[in-house]
């Protein structure tokens, strides 16, 4: 049925070249008939990023800090420009108050344990929204639960953005730790992160905590501007391979905080009863680090450089509003979030009546089209939009207005495969 | 190709039970109940049996799902009704084997009747565990009901 098959290049613009061609990334260029759209749960990889991997592994390959032999030295050596590499693309001008971690989620986890245990107490509370990836609501929740607190969702407003009054309301004097996502992962609406920064300082003295996994792949992201206390990312979401991602923190919280995990590294002197810690960034990364995640992500920022953060905001800008426009034209699809693609990152989230989510991802995927089917680990936000689970589909540098296209005709074959009868 | 297996996995039967699932209310004093959940795309459904003696008198469910889980846990009440628990324990292991694709016989096929509408849900592994929420939470509800 290859007419089912074939592309609607009719609606297909001078815009539909990619930002970055096809072929930097060897999984797309292998299957020229995949169009993938989830982007948001893991980005393909450039060829750079493998390059660069595979080069450590040729020519730098030791376990850093360890050796007195000129490879060691050279492992080290790599490990720390990858960390200066990549701080410099986050606008982080600190190096060393950027901590490797496994991803988002560690990093988040690491903020919890290692702060939340010393710093909140029965009576205090903690804030976050509804809009929240379960790695930014969860560690949360039990840490409030363990202690006492209270835990407070602020609530969105009608637009699906997180409602500033209710946010206002409340951040008090005991509140410890505020925690809002910067790009929401379900819906791609974008926070104004310094306007809620400016109402959490106004109001107390909270740790505020920014959950970046979808902002730093799709937006030129300035930490140090921001204004946050820490801000979590991933590589993976951005060209970098999977398990390595970050948080950065400001220097005296680091510096005041305990360790989150003990081992190799981390320690400066060990005692028979007692040890003291490394130095930054050594202090909260315990183990063999992961060299070749560093080394991969910082290639990811040398190619999203080369490709420059404007021109990728404004592609997956443009292919957003194609998308919303495009599927909110197909009778019975429902689009959630905010109306306005500006105010989003590159995701599109909808319904299609009386078909279940897993219903469309399965008949989108014989069609070449990947898509999200579920609740994209934001139960709470589900809840609040009135759903169980949605399709999301998600873009990034490779993706294209044929894509989009693709993902329309396969929508609209799916109504009629499941249509009523 | 990949039409073929979608058109296998959602063939009419499966469509039509989608829209109009079968015994899909609860059941006042039922034996034994039990929710399966999928955590994947967070589905519920419940399923309740009403047991007289050594079978099934009256079985029932309701929920959230794919047409995949609704499908399969409509088949299921009215594959399930007025048998043993012995034969629901052995249909409840064919089911199994034709979802995970162990058991592609026709001739076994032919045996499960409506079942084997099924036996699409074995070309989509990520498919299998919808097909058989149903399934699990009808055995867990039974085997609670010693």
């Amino acid at each position: 049925m290859s007419d089912k098959r074939a592309p609607a290049h009719g609606s297909a613009k001078a815009s539909a070249h990619a930002l970055a061609p096809r072929s930097d990334f060897p999984l797309l260029a292998a299957d020229p008939r995949l169009v993938y759209l989830d982007s948001a749960a893991t980005s393909q990889k450039p060829q750079r990023v493998l390059d660069a991997i595979t080069a450590y592994y040729t020519h730098g390959n030791a376990n850093p800090h360890r050796g007195a032999y000129a490879l060691s030295a050279t492992a080290t050596q790599m490990y720390h420009d990858a960390r200066a590499r990549i701080a410099r693309f986050l606008g982080v001008a600190d190096v060393d108050t950027l901590l490797f971690t496994r991803g988002t989620t560690e990093s988040l986890n690491l903020l919890a344990t290692a702060w939340g245990q010393s710093n909140v107490r029965a009576g205090d509370n903690i804030v976050v929204t509804r809009l929240e990836h379960h790695a930014n609501f969860v560690p949360w929740q039990q840490l409030a639960r363990a202690k006492g607190a209270e835990f407070r969702i602020v609530e969105l407003d009608a637009a699906g953005a997180v409602d500033l009054a209710l946010f206002a309301k409340a951040v008090d004097a005991r509140t410890k730790v505020v925690a809002f996502g910067h790009v929401s992962n379900a819906l791609g609406t974008v926070n104004p992160v310094a306007e809620l920064v400016r109402i959490a300082r106004a109001a107390g003295k909270a740790l505020v905590v920014c959950d970046g996994a979808q902002a730093v792949p799709h937006l030129r992201v300035g930490i140090d501007a921001l204004g946050v206390d820490a801000y979590a990312f991933s590589g993976h979401k951005m060209g970098g391979p999977m398990g390595l991602g970050g948080v950065v923190v400001r220097r005296e919280i680091l510096e005041a905080m305990p360790p989150y995990q003990f081992g190799g590294d981390m320690i400066e002197w060990v005692n028979d009863q007692d040890t003291t810690w490394n130095v930054l960034p050594h202090k909260y990364e315990a183990g063999t680090p992961n060299v070749e995640g560093a080394v991969g992500l910082a290639a990811a920022c040398d190619y999203l450089d080369t490709l420059g953060m404007d021109r990728v905001r404004a592609h997956e800008v443009a292919l957003t509003a194609e998308a919303m426009r495009a599927l909110a034209a197909i009778p019975g699809v429902t689009l959630h979030g905010t109306a306005r693609a500006e105010d989003r990152s590159g995701v599109v989230s909808f319904s299609v009546a009386d078909v279940h989510p897993h219903d469309v991802a399965t008949a989108l995927d014989s069609e070449g089209v990947c898509v999200r089917a579920g609740h994209h680990c934001a139960q709470p936000l589900m809840r609040g939009l009135g759903v169980q689970s949605t399709v999301r589909a998600s873009f990034w540098v490779y993706s294209t207005t044929e894509d989009v296209a693709r993902l329309a005709a396969a929508v609209g074959a799916v109504r009629e495969r499941f249509a009523v009868a | 190709m990949a039409d073929a297996a979608l058109d296998a996995l959602y063939q009419e039967v499966i469509l039509d039970h989608n829209r109009r699932p079968r015994n899909f209310h609860a059941i006042e004093g039922a034996t034994c109940t039990a929710e399966g959940k999928n955590p994947n795309c967070g589905d519920q459904l419940t399923v309740w049996l009403l047991l007289e003696g050594d079978k099934v008198a009256d079985i029932s469910f309701q929920g959230v799902g794919c047409a995949i889980s609704k499908a399969s846990a409509s088949l299921m009440t009215q594959a399930v009704k007025g048998k043993t628990r012995a034969e629901v324990s052995e249909l409840f292991e064919k089911v199994r084997r034709v979802l995970t694709g162990e058991e592609t016989a026709p001739a076994k096929l032919k045996e499960l009747g409506q079942l084997r509408a099924l036996s699409g849900v074995s070309k989509f592994p990520m498919r299998v565990k919808c097909a058989s929420l149903a399934w699990h939470a009808m055995k867990s509800a039974m085997d609670g009901a010693a």
